[in-house]
């Protein structure tokens, strides 16, 4: 039984080095993760908010403007996994709120 | 060489994913298994931080000398917004792990594996 | 959960939680022009409560922060980023910031400040949870007896 999970981790280890050699260095401008233009000829996302976010929002962290205003929905929903989170370790303990 | 000094960052990822991996299928406690747990995903948002840097980029906040003309000066802003969530996640499934391993310690009195799957029969 | 018996370790712990919440307050405001935010300054402010129920014991830091107003204060704060986002409705859609409706400047101020007030809704909501779970998890067990 161990012998098996030593042959998963390895086999594991062997597959994630042949899948990392295939990948874009770090860094390279001319990766797909950072290009401009979709194939369709649209911005792409990032694109989009690093042009649009100081205009739209008097803001100079695109970080915060794309996590409170573009992506706001995203965080409401977030911070209610949170609550729960809170919610149920109170009631697995057995303990009255 | 090239090849080596572009990639090793994800080589240094790998590592950690190595070590959580082997805490959580290879350790007989419960509770290494949840800081393997950790160290996993600690490694998985660290790759996302990783890939999101671009060679003569800066740091993703408005610099007037630079304008938003070329957006290949700033770094890529998403997966840092995306791991930002995927950190206070996980704050909360570690607190939830503990308090289902304080109920099970408190019902059949031991964390070791063997002995727990022993007691549940 | 005891107090430490080292004096230098409990004085020197309730001389630093302040400036921790203070560091605190600063990340949150600065969210807007420097890395922060919301979520991390509601990290740092439940680490300096959770210092000093370390440090000083459960029942002697019950006078700053009580173990009851976790569970209402976490909710409050989601439910100020709910009401923030539904009174936008009046102008525009849900969540759309340029339409709050008592203040009158242009369209970019209103967004900056309605993220403002967002980010500190979500501080406070993480702060309360976290000190909850915390307290949960260590509190002392009460034997029920089963009659």
């Amino acid at each position: 039984m161990r012998v098996f999970t030593y042959l998963v981790v390895a086999s594991f280890v062997a597959l994630l080095v042949y899948a990392s050699l295939g990948l874009p260095g770090r860094g390279e401008v001319d990766a797909p993760l950072h290009r401009e233009e979709s194939i369709a000829g649209t911005p792409v996302a990032a694109t989009f908010y690093t042009r649009k976010a100081f205009s739209d929002a008097a803001t100079p962290n695109f970080v915060t403007v794309i996590l409170a205003d573009y992506r706001g929905f995203d965080t409401l929903g977030e911070t209610l996994v949170v609550l729960t989170a809170g919610i149920a370790c109170l009631l697995i303990l057995g303990r009255t709120p | 060489m090239d090849s080596i000094h572009a990639h090793y960052p994800y080589w240094v990822v790998l590592t950690l994913l190595v070590i959580g991996l082997w805490g959580m299928l290879l350790k007989g406690n419960l509770m290494k298994k949840v800081v393997g747990m950790t160290i996993f995903q600690s490694a998985i948002i660290l790759f996302f931080i990783l890939s999101a840097y671009k060679v003569g980029g800066t740091v993703p906040i408005y610099d007037e000398a630079l304008g938003v003309g070329d957006p290949s000066l700033y770094i890529n802003p998403l997966p840092h917004t995306l791991m930002l969530t995927a950190i206070v996640v996980g704050v909360a499934i570690v607190g939830e792990a503990l308090a289902l391993l304080i109920v099970i310690y408190r019902t059949y009195g031991t964390l070791e594996e063997p002995v727990l799957v022993e007691r549940m029969k | 959960m005891g107090a430490s018996r080292s004096v230098i370790v409990v004085l020197v712990s309730r001389l630093v939680a302040p400036l921790i919440q203070i560091f605190a307050f600063y990340v949150i405001f600065h969210g807007h022009y420097s890395p922060g935010g919301g979520f991390q300054g509601g990290a740092l402010l439940a680490a300096s409560i959770l210092l000093l129920r370390l440090t000083c014991g459960r029942e002697e830091s019950q006078k700053n922060f009580r173990s009851d107003l976790g569970l209402m204060l976490g909710p409050l704060g989601a439910m100020t980023f709910l009401v923030v986002g539904l009174i936008m409705i009046s102008g525009g859609s849900f969540l759309d910031y340029q339409h709050t409706p008592l203040l009158r400047l242009e369209p970019a101020q209103m967004r900056s400040f309605a993220i403002l007030i967002v980010e500190v809704a979500i501080g406070l909501a993480v702060m309360a949870t976290l000190i909850s779970i915390f307290d949960n998890l260590s509190a002392p067990s009460r034997k029920e007896d089963s009659s």
